[in-house]
């Protein structure tokens, strides 16, 4: 019976994707329902071939199945996102790689652009929050999750959620909203995902064994439900037809600018901070075979996080037409947003307490340790970007662009591969990794890569600050705009050749990884268990 | 502390931790966002702002879609260097009918916030075709493709309508009038231009924006970079000390 209400559903769907395709006005539109034919009509076979059959027995035990799909994913997903990074990187260097009359602008960096960082935050990003989330609560709540096939359907929801986003900012639809371009009917069903997400881990919490629920969840459960808030505000649109892409936001001007970086920068301050925070907390102390340093400071540290992160919008808008008690308001908070991050970093890094040896010869936890290390370090670089006067410099350049990629790549990137090498071993069964040499080797590529590509970006951002406000003695400007751009050239360069580094080590991550899912790690096992000292 | 051993009763609730949750992520976002609305001084009161025309609007989509605002800002800031090499700071009234707002972020290229009027449709087309032609050093994409991408043109009317839903002050008739005053504004000399100036004001350009007979993307990307920063009468603004 639930079978064919199921099957039903989904030939409703694919009818009336059947019927958007037809009336569709413009081609995002088009090839988003002919994705959605084909997802449901997949979908709607293999449920009609069910119908008859007795139900499956339940289950019992963790339900692991749903994670390791979601560690490929990630993995997939991460080297996507990385590789569109590095050709942007060089498409700025060198504007013919937008190769714009060959495909027709569909390859344009304005396009890409979103492509790169919806693929890393919602795609590599997104799926190591909901793989390790899913793997974190069943273990700390001895519990298996929630919902039967709910979590299957979160994972797969959220797959075609991003194929729809990529397809559709390629093809010219976007609400021109940072890290919130998809438009209206791809944020409707991300919701839909996202409330079954929320079930889903919710659910486990609320039949978990344990009397506690652990630090880790707490962060996970505020990312979740923060992030359900702020993308249903920043999403209020009217759409031109139903049968187009394109929407009007609900607020203009001011009021939306100033919710659209509310919600940009708790994007950051949720899904990049507090969810991966979450991360932090059970594989660190996994890692170390350590307790968490100080249960109290995690309490502290919880709650004035998600107080404060809140506040912090208005410093994206610092000198524009935001009235300045919101500019103020949002500086002062920033600053204060200061300490309780370090809580985090300190609580991280002081878990190593009485086993910092270890980070000689175990290259996982070292890469652990590097992320936290880039989550301090951008912690700081953020309040204090968000002082006026040093945002009067830097807001506009290329020194933020630098700021956001020591805290993706270093703390968001490190901190997932940190987990990824964790759970690979233990999801498929395996006495250890393939090579902790290749992990030696990614962790070197990875943090040499970041460091040059954030320097790179610090001296082309100060510069290029410098420049536009340089005025000679009669007080006429010095340099044209063009100026400036010359004058970056061979940092954007080198910023393309460390993201280059960062994709390499991802890739060497990658084959490390299959060659331990398929079992080649037990062959050298040997190799794996011995530790490798670091040189 | 014995603050800190009650917060146990959170850890072993989940319904009570998810609503404090809630309850805490929510407070700044009201505190920041909800007043905005209310306090009169948010917005200047000027002369000249007026919506976008229906060409400017098919263009400004244009911009949107083709993701400008990622390396464009439209925000000057009321710095010395900025007011010089861009003009006037921008007013809050002046995005009060962009819904979205395209402030942008980041100034991989110059700020377009006074861009209008600045240089010919012939220098923006050359540009917008091959940027290096105009300015050697640019890294900016080419869009010729948009010089022979013929404009929609099938539903200007709804596109309105969703602007005036969310408070944008079109009236019925320049719903109605949206097709002809799109086309009208492309020929200064056509039967419908004094329809396009009753409804929009008499300092709307009017004119073949990319030089080809046939309507383009082009026209309309044009004509909305020409249109930008222009509607504020400057004369009629003055600053609050309060804002």
């Amino acid at each position: 019976m639930q079978h064919t209400i199921k099957a039903v559903l989904l030939g409703v769907i694919v009818l009336a994707a059947a019927f958007a395709t037809n009336f569709a006005r413009d081609l995002s539109y088009q090839v988003s329902a002919i994705v959605i034919i084909l997802w449901a009509g997949y979908l709607f076979i293999r449920e009609i071939g069910k119908i008859g059959n007795a139900p499956t027995p339940a289950e019992t035990g963790y339900m692991d199945g749903v994670v390791r799909a979601g560690v490929i994913a990630t993995v997939f997903w991460g080297i996507t996102g990385f590789t569109v990074g590095v050709w942007i990187a060089f498409q700025l260097a060198f504007p013919v790689l937008n190769l714009s009359e060959l495909t027709h602008g569909y390859l344009n960096f304005g396009r890409l652009r979103p492509l790169h960082t919806s693929a890393v935050i919602f795609a590599f990003g997104g799926n190591a929050l909901i793989a390790t989330s899913f793997y974190v609560v069943q273990r700390t709540s001895a519990a298996r999750l929630f919902g039967g096939n709910l979590a299957w359907f979160v994972f797969w929801g959220y797959q075609l959620f991003i194929v729809l986003a990529a397809l559709s900012y390629v093809l010219g639809a976007s609400q021109s909203r940072e890290y919130a371009e998809p438009e209206w009917y791809i944020d409707l069903w991300l919701t839909i995902v996202w409330v079954a997400y929320l079930m889903v881990f919710a659910g486990t919490i609320y039949k978990r064994k344990e009397p506690h629920i652990y630090v880790a969840n707490w962060f996970y459960l505020a990312f979740i439900i923060t992030i359900a808030m702020l993308h249903i505000v920043n999403n209020m649109a009217v759409p031109v037809s139903i049968f187009g892409s394109k929407s009007v936001s609900l607020f203009s001007g001011v009021q939306d600018a100033m919710t659209q970086w509310w919600y940009g920068h708790n994007a950051v301050g949720f899904f990049l901070t507090a969810g991966f925070l979450g991360m932090m907390y059970y594989f660190v102390p996994k890692q170390a075979n350590r307790p968490v340093f100080s249960y109290k400071l995690s309490i502290v540290h919880f709650w004035a996080l998600i107080f404060l992160y809140i506040w912090a919008g208005p410093h994206h808008l610092h000198y524009t037409a935001l009235p300045d008690w919101a500019q103020t308001l949002g500086m002062v908070m920033s600053i204060i947003l200061w300490m309780p991050s370090w809580g985090g970093m300190i609580n991280g890094l002081m878990t190593l307490s009485g086993a910092w040896d270890k980070l000689r010869t175990d290259a996982v936890l070292r890469i652990m340790v590097v992320s936290i290390a880039f989550y301090g370090m951008s912690t700081f670089e953020g309040p204090m970007m968000a002082i006026k006067a040093v945002n009067s410099l830097s807001h506009y350049t290329d020194w933020t662009i630098g700021h956001v990629h020591s805290g993706a790549l270093g703390w968001n990137g490190m901190i997932s591969f940190g987990a990824l090498y964790f759970l690979v071993p233990r999801l498929w069964f395996r006495k250890g990794l393939y090579s902790m040499k290749l992990v030696n080797y990614h962790f070197w590529l990875a943090t040499i890569g970041i460091v040059l590509y954030a320097s790179a970006m610090w001296v082309s951002g100060i510069m290029e600050g410098l420049m536009w406000r340089e005025v000679d003695a009669q007080g006429f400007l010095v340099n044209a705009f063009s100026d400036t751009v010359v004058a970056k050239y061979s940092l954007l360069v080198i910023r393309g050749v460390g993201g280059l580094f960062y994709l390499t080590g991802a890739l060497i991550m990658a084959y490390n990884l299959r060659m331990t899912m398929i079992g080649a790690g037990d062959a050298t096992s040997k190799e794996a268990t011995t530790a490798v000292p670091a040189e | 502390m014995a603050l800190l051993d009650k917060h146990g009763v959170i850890e072993r609730n989940a319904t009570l931790l998810m609503v404090l949750s809630l309850i805490v992520v929510s407070i700044g976002g009201l505190v920041q966002i909800v007043p905005l609305f209310f306090l009169e001084n948010t917005i200047e009161d000027v002369e000249g702002m007026r919506p976008y025309t229906p060409l400017e609007l098919a263009g400004r989509d244009i911009y949107i879609a083709e993701g400008c605002y990622v390396c464009h800002s439209q925000m000057i800031r009321p710095m010395r260097d900025e007011v010089e090499r861009y003009g006037h700071y921008s007013l809050a009234a002046e995005s009060q009918y962009d819904h979205p707002f395209q402030w942008g972020s980041k100034r991989t290229g110059p700020d377009l916030a006074r861009v209008g009027g600045r240089y010919s449709d012939e220098w923006h087309v050359d540009h917008l075709t091959d940027p290096r032609s105009v300015v050697p050093e640019s890294i900016m994409p080419e869009y010729g493709y948009l010089l022979h991408t013929p404009l929609n043109i099938d539903y200007p009317e709804d596109r309105l309508v969703a602007d005036a839903i969310v408070g944008v002050p079109y009236t019925e008739a320049m719903i109605a009038s949206a097709k002809e005053d799109l086309l009208a504004q492309l020929d200064p000399y056509s039967d419908g231009i004094d329809n396009l100036y009753a409804g929009y004001g008499e300092k709307v350009v009017a004119r073949n924006f990319d030089g080809q007979d046939e309507l383009t993307q082009m026209d309309a990307l044009v004509a909305y970079l020409q249109v930008l920063g222009t509607m504020v009468d400057f004369s009629t603004f003055e600053p609050v000390a309060n804002r």
